[in-house]
């Protein structure tokens, strides 16, 4: 059974169709990336995969459960870091870990806080309020928030968004050691060379539309194409 | 475009929004609605008073004071018996009437004999605010008009006559019936003074716990939205009802810590204007028990709640720190509204439809506490109690529903009736 299986998904806001009749399976263990340009609805996907959004149309299954009638299961099971997120200013990094930790199973909470801690890897930093720590710093502390719960499947939303190349790095090799330890991973990104290096299936959406999905290697090896930016661009100009 | 001129025109054209426009044009307009009320109560001052005379004494004096009583006010029952007494009091009452005065048998006995000639008054008083008293202070000018003429006409009669006695020939024996109750010696407006003194805290710390408790509410849900926190909270295994009512509770103690903290101060303000008055209320029976006040608690505690629900229903509007400040506005007009309608007047004195108004507003009901139970009226007490906790049950039920669809993230909001409205008019 896959982690997550997507049927002929439409989410529209108003009128306009943001997400249009999609469909992608993830199983368990893998790390699957959206990939496409901003607005093309990777957002929207994940903010519907995460209980956020109501869909208008088609099914969604997670772990098991049903996205309409189960979310509250949902919840349980999953952790998503938006793209723009952001901390209780007025916490140390140390209080909000622990916040976020109290929503969960009490036995586990020390376990859990002691894990967002080292994943941040923020030394004397974590007693600090968060409004004194710089963004690379509020990333990490966010990412080890996402990933100190041990979910089943992580949701996350261009998680090295506007970060400088070392944290960049760090995040990365922590996405794949945290799916090496059995999470199922759904991330979205605009960066096609860390997708690539990251993902083990794409699927490329735009307006709206996924428009090739499969293993970076293949695409690259179907489009005869150096990288997934030549992939892409190929794809949606075809 | 010179600098100055480029600046000027970007702020103002940031400044000129219907955030900054809006709260002004409401306050212009409670102030235009306050003025014409103002116009209203002059109005109603320069109207004849309705009372009843009893007219004991008909020589010299009595005379004057009853020729000015027919003159100046609108008499609607004669008689020259005191044993009438109670048939005077029903028909003015009847009559929307003000007072029964009697002028005794003695009057222009007492004066010429240089000793005040008493004008016992028996007041008819329907609300303690300042509405109400009006007609009441339209014949207390009646009683000092009697009392100017007799001076006059005893300084015609007797140049010898003892001055500071000329200048206060009469005296004043009152007892007023209100809400059932008789305060021998009391006039309306003494009794206005004590209540409105007595009752005033009540309305002041509930309206500043709302403003504050309120703006809490609804910063900190513009709070969520701009530091981009709500996203995270909404997709934890966290019910979004334990989501709604953790936040209301937790502005809800900290509103009350401000209320008792407001309370001891605003306590010791008013207990300087009670022993100004010279009266003390106890003594006419005018206290509130134990178990009032718990009554007055539970009142405020349900009308905090139903407050702080309906400030997280705006606070979903709210997108940002600066929004959440022009979204505390209605609650504010809303905690004055009753603040300043309990002040002008009773609840049973208002005209219907403010009565209606008055009750749907929830901040009312623990600023009509205080002197609804004084006078026993536990009726509109639970009564209002019962109404806000419902309003409260039905708001919060709303806000749980707003957080469960997209309005929330996304602004706006799935209205399948009004859609199949539309497609039925088009």
């Amino acid at each position: 059974m896959p982690a997550v299986e997507v049927k002929n998904l439409v989410k529209k806001y108003g009128s306009m169709d943001a997400v249009k009749n999609i469909s992608f399976s993830i199983d368990a263990g893998e790390i699957f990336g959206l990939i496409g340009p901003n607005g093309a609805g990777k957002t929207t996907t994940l903010r519907v995969l995460s209980t956020l959004l109501s869909i208008n149309g088609g099914s969604v299954m997670i772990l098991g459960h049903d996205l309409s009638k189960q979310a509250a299961e949902i919840r349980k099971l999953i952790s998503y870091l938006p793209e723009d997120a952001g901390a209780y200013k007025n916490l140390s990094g140390r209080a909000y870990l622990q916040f976020i930790a109290n929503f969960f199973d009490a036995k586990e909470v020390h376990a859990m806080v002691q894990k967002g801690i080292e994943i941040t890897d923020l030394g004397a930093r974590i007693d600090d309020r968060v409004d004194t720590y710089s963004k690379g710093m509020m990333r990490r502390l966010l990412v080890g928030r996402a990933l100190m719960t041990n979910p089943k499947l992580a949701i996350l939303d261009e998680p090295t968004s506007g970060l400088d190349v070392i944290n960049a790095q760090e995040i990365r090799k922590l996405v794949k050691t945290t799916a090496q330890a059995g999470t199922t991973v759904l991330l979205s990104s605009h960066n096609m060379l860390e997708v690539e290096y990251l993902c083990d299936r794409i699927a490329l959406i735009s307006e709206g539309k996924i428009v090739e999905e499969g293993k970076p290697k293949n695409l690259m090896e179907k489009y005869k194409a150096r990288n997934i930016e030549e992939v892409f661009i190929r794809v949606v100009h075809e | 475009m010179s600098g100055l001129g480029n600046i000027t025109r970007k702020e103002i054209r940031e400044l000129l929004t219907p955030a900054t426009f809006v709260p002004i044009i409401l306050v212009a307009l409670i102030f235009a609605t306050m003025g014409s009320s103002i116009q209203g109560i002059q109005e109603k001052s320069l109207a004849p008073p309705t009372i009843g005379v009893i007219t004991e004494d008909n020589s010299t004096l009595g005379g004057i004071a009853s020729t000015i009583l027919y003159t100046h006010a609108r008499s609607v029952y004669n008689s020259t018996s005191e044993s009438d007494l109670q048939g005077a009091l029903e028909t003015v009452k009847q009559q929307n009437g003000v007072a029964v005065i009697v002028i005794p048998k003695n009057f222009t006995e007492r004066i010429t004999q240089e000793k005040p000639g008493t004008l016992q008054i028996y007041w008819i008083m329907k609300g303690a605010g300042l509405m109400d008293t009006i007609s009441s202070s339209a014949v207390e000018s009646l009683i000092s008009y009697i009392n100017t003429n007799i001076s006059k006409a005893l300084i015609r009669e007797n140049t010898t006559v003892n001055a500071s006695f000329v200048l206060a020939p009469t005296q004043r024996a009152e007892t007023t019936y209100f809400k059932s109750r008789e305060f021998v010696g009391l006039s309306p407006s003494t009794i206005s003074g004590m209540l409105s003194s007595q009752s005033l805290l009540i309305p002041i710390v509930m309206m500043m716990i709302i403003i504050m408790a309120g703006s809490i509410v609804i910063t900190s849900m513009a709070l969520e939205k701009e530091n981009k926190t709500l996203e995270t909270l909404l997709t934890l295994p966290v019910k979004r009802t334990s989501i709604v009512t953790g936040k209301i509770i937790a502005a809800a103690v900290i509103g009350l810590i401000l209320a008792v903290i407001y309370m001891i101060g605003m306590q010791f303000y008013f207990s300087g204007f009670q022993i100004s008055s010279g009266v003390n209320l106890a003594s006419f029976g005018l206290t509130l028990t134990s178990t009032d006040f718990i009554w007055i608690g539970v009142s405020l505690f349900i009308a905090l709640i139903a407050g702080l629900s309906l400030c997280m229903l705006l606070g979903t509007f709210a997108k940002s720190y600066k929004s959440a400040q022009t979204l505390t506005f209605p609650i504010t007009m809303l905690a004055m509204i009753p603040m300043f309608i309990t002040m002008f007047a009773d609840f049973d004195t208002l005209p219907l439809a403010l009565k209606v108004f008055t009750f749907a507003i929830p901040f009312s009901h623990p600023m009509m506490a205080p002197r609804a139970l004084l006078f026993h009226d536990y009726t509109l007490v639970v009564g209002g109690i019962v109404y806000v906790a419902v309003f409260a049950i039905v708001t919060i039920s709303i806000v749980v529903w707003v957080f469960k669809t997209d309005r929330l993230l996304t602004g706006t909001m799935k209205f399948k009736w009004l859609k199949k409205m539309k497609i039925r008019r088009f």
